[in-house]
């Protein structure tokens, strides 16, 4: 197991040099840069800025000199547009907020899509199960960008009880809006996985045996059939962990909560490579980390599995 | 010999609202609460004034730190720093007379040596400002080279001959000059702060501005919160007690927390005007705005299309745009329809007579079905064209209006969205036939706008080119009134069309009743906090 893990971290270091060459390049591929704008910069004052930070190197400098400053000082650069902030000052002023209210969300969204899912299930073809496929579906269609106006419509405008945005240092009156936008529809497919899952599984040849030899329901439900259901949901939450807690755009712009969601997106579009690098390898090492995870876990309930 | 010049003789501005600090009226009581809170809508990307870039950071800017002048309720220059200048006969030498009890927020005194370390930071390529053009744009002599590399810093036309006498030459007369120093770029720094500090000078506790306000908080893309200076040497004015200006993305997010109470000011989304004036009479305001918004024909010699070459077609066009019907029907917050380039409501500009401005838009759809048919396109002989415009929805909805206008002439136009960056990129290459495009003043005086159409600008992207216009604009420079030469100018435009003029901003937002001196009549929309307060209602 052990020898397995190290084999995994040894190929995620190629993996993440070969994402930042590839998004290195496409970026640099995209037309405009970060300087590009309205009133186009005379040539001197571009080049000024270009010697500044280092754009008028060939790319492959720029791209060697880059990777070098993370290896050697964990160092990702200067924001491009945000001219008083480092890439690191950015993601850790954002990164922390959207982990906490990804992390939340996560949880809700799991605890309540999995029990849904389970009692669908179980109670298959009655009116729990149509509830159940109900909410799920209707949290499905509902995206986030309608769910967060009509939230601060009802919780701000007109009942007064929540502030509509705002971070304020992550109190929990900031928090219940973003963290029920952002898990709705994750909720909405953990609840389907699960109950899909969760059928297949309990008509199986082991919980038919479970229950011949007078197993009560509940320990049928919770010993036998809950783990092996559990599978396929678990390969669904790494990567959902990962793209909840590096943030919601949607989140991030209505809420007004700092996070990276928006930072990444803004990247994209302001040119600001550095942040948009940083972002990247952030959400890259992230998701080669938790599908690590997942597949340790994997082991974990399904002794079959063996590394 | 000095001519000397006070600064209240050559402002024509009557001083009849408050002229410097927060004033109020005869009648008005104070209110308890001095708090104000304001939108932005995106995160403030730098606290440093040579290297700032955005309006919304400006406004920041205007009220963590001082510039020679300020301007007052209506635009017009009131002592800042500087408490008068003297020009020299032939123009080219300004003498700042600076107040003596000006001090930075740590207790140190503003010398004239701040402001010349500021604007050699400013010029300075290791600074590397995107404003630095902004020194050029002043002609502060030796500004151009040093930006280039070509000539050392210390070479910049900027002295202090002591404590509190600045000294600037320019490299030829400039008659707006004095109107360009309430720009955050020529702002004063402190120099040990930075030198101390390095790129980090500019966070809440570190910041030493001179302004009326220090930094309290800033946490990116969230908020700013300020409080007032007790160094300031007109402290005793100041009334706001807290500022927080919060960042809201999303105009309607915005909007909607604005009716819920957390918010003092914000602006209207497109649209949405008529129905909050209809709602909130009191609260919902469109004044002007000194921005103008047109489609830049390409008239490129290698790059622009052969039809755009001919004025006949350029002229159709623009005369086939139903203005009312855009500004009534898409746009719907108070602008103006707009038949010229420079924004009507600029200081001093006199519109010359547009012949197609008075007409009805029968009149101009005939004339432009005239002219396109004397070009050789019509009906059955249609006249293709692509408009690049940048993904906005009031951009688009604008497009499609256009693009049905000009369908009715005769005029295929075929819409192409694009991100941000690439249809900036695409115009600045030459890369296009017709694209949206809007500019905003960046002092009150027509040359900010009729600058752009000179061959030698750096924005002409449609690369219109006129000797006479050229010729009109250097004159201008020099010339004891420049104005009557602006409408020369502007007739020029006119009759030569190498854009087609839309409409005419207006700042459309939503302001508290109780909140005053914001300077709703500046038409560059720049308020100072200093200057506002809150009423008892």
């Amino acid at each position: 197991m052990l020898a397995y893990i190290a084999k995994r971290l040894a190929i995620a270091v190629p993996t993440l040099l070969l994402l930042i060459i590839i998004s290195f390049l496409l970026m640099h591929a995209a037309p405009g840069g970060p300087f590009t704008q309205e009133r186009a910069l005379p040539a001197a004052v571009l080049a000024n800025l270009e010697a500044k930070y280092g754009l008028d190197q060939p790319l492959w400098r720029q791209m060697a000199t880059y990777v070098w400053g993370i290896v050697s000082d964990f160092d990702f650069g200067p924001s491009f547009i945000y001219k008083d902030r480092t890439v690191n000052e950015i993601i850790a002023q954002g990164f922390p907020v959207t982990l906490t209210y990804g992390s939340l969300s996560f949880l809700l969204a799991v605890i309540v899509g999995v029990t849904l899912g389970v009692f669908a299930a179980i109670y298959h073809n009655s009116w729990l199960d149509y509830l159940a496929v109900g909410i799920s579906i209707g949290a499905q269609v509902l995206p986030n960008f309608v769910m967060a106006p009509i939230l601060v419509l009802v919780f701000t405008l007109w009942l007064r009880w929540l502030p509509g945005g705002g971070w304020e240092g992550g109190q929990w009156q900031y928090i219940i809006m973003p963290v029920i936008a952002l898990s709705t529809s994750f909720m909405a497919s953990i609840a389907r996985i699960t109950r899909s899952s969760m059928l297949e599984v309990l008509n199986s040849n082991h919980i038919r045996t479970a229950r011949a030899k007078g197993l009560p329901e509940r320990k049928v439900i919770l010993r036998h059939a809950l783990k092996p259901a559990m599978l396929p949901v678990i390969s669904y939450l790494g990567p959902a962990f990962v793209t909840m807690i590096t943030g919601s755009v949607v989140v991030d712009i209505y809420f007004s909560t700092g996070g990276i969601g928006k930072a990444f997106v803004d990247s994209a579009l302001n040119r600001d490579y550095a942040v948009m690098m940083g972002v990247t390898i952030l959400v890259g090492a992230l998701t080669i980390l938790f599908n690590l995870v997942v597949d340790i876990l994997y082991a974990w309930i399904d002794p079959k599995i063996r590394y | 010999m000095m001519n000397k010049l006070l600064l209240t003789t050559i402002l024509s501005v009557g001083l009849a609202l408050p002229a410097v600090a927060a004033t109020p009226q005869a009648g008005e009581t104070l209110a308890e609460n001095q708090d104000y809170t304001y939108w932005l809508l995106d995160a403030i990307k730098s606290m440093d004034p040579q290297i700032n870039t955005d309006v919304e950071g400006s406004g920041i800017l205007r009220s963590l730190f001082e510039g020679l002048y300020n301007e007052d309720q209506e635009g017009g220059l009131v002592p800042g720093v500087a408490l008068d200048h003297e020009l020299s006969d032939d123009k080219t030498t300004y003498t700042f007379h600076l107040r003596d009890n000006a001090k930075w927020s740590n207790g140190d005194p503003v010398t004239a040596g701040d402001f010349v370390y500021a604007w050699k930071r400013l010029a300075d390529p290791a600074t590397a400002s995107e404003y630095a053009w902004y020194m050029e744009l002043m002609q502060v002599k030796n500004a151009a080279k040093i930006i280039a590399g070509e000539a050392p810093v210390d070479e910049l036309g900027v002295t202090a001959v002591d404590d509190h006498t600045l000294q600037v030459t320019i490299e030829a007369p400039l008659p707006y000059f004095p109107k360009m120093l309430t720009h955050a770029s020529v702002f004063p720094v402190n120099r040990k702060v930075i030198e101390a500090n390095g790129d980090k000078w500019t966070e809440a506790g570190t910041l030493v501005g001179n302004g009326a306000y220090v930094l309290k908080e800033h946490i990116l893309g969230e908020k700013v919160v300020m409080e007032p200076n007790p160094e300031y040497w007109d402290n005793e004015h100041t009334i706001l007690q807290k500022v927080t200006a919060l960042t809201i993305n999303d105009q309607d997010a915005a909007l909607t927390r604005y009716l819920a109470g957390e918010l003092d000011r914000v602006d209207i989304p497109a649209g949405r005007y008529p129905q909050m004036k209809a709602e909130y009479p009191d609260q919902a305001i469109s004044v002007p705005q000194s921005c103008s918004y047109i489609y830049m024909f390409n008239m490129d010699e290698a790059k622009g299309p052969a039809a755009l070459k001919d004025v006949r077609v350029r002229k159709a066009l623009s005369y086939a745009i139903d203005r009312d019907i855009i500004v009534n029907n898409i746009l719907q917050g108070g602008q103006a329809p707009s038949y010229n380039w420079t924004h009507a409501a600029t200081e001093g500009f006199t519109l010359p007579e547009i012949d197609y401005a008075s007409w009805t838009q029968a009149e101009r759809t005939a004339k432009a079905k005239e002219l396109l048919a004397e070009a050789g396109f019509g009906m059955d002989n249609p006249l293709n064209l692509t408009l690049n415009y940048n993904t906005s929805e009031s951009h688009k909805k604008i497009a499609i209006a256009v693009q049905q206008f000009w369908k009715g002439v005769g005029v295929n136009l075929t819409l192409n969205n694009m991100e941000w960056k690439v249809h900036t990129d695409k115009m600045q290459n030459q890369d296009f036939e017709i694209a949206r495009y809007a500019w905003c003043g960046d002092y009150n005086e027509a040359s900010t706008y009729l600058d752009l159409f000179t061959s030698y600008s750096g924005h002409n992207n449609g690369k219109f080119f006129s000797e006479e216009y050229d010729q009109l604009m250097k004159d201008s420079k020099t010339a004891a009134d420049p104005n009557p030469m602006y409408t020369e100018a502007e007739q020029i435009l006119a009759d030569e069309m190498p854009m087609a003029p839309i409409y005419q901003y207006t700042k459309v937002e939503m302001i508290k009743p109780d909140i005053k001196g914001a300077g709703l009549m500046n038409l560059m929309q720049n308020w100072y906090l200093k200057d506002m307060y809150r009423v008892a209602n």
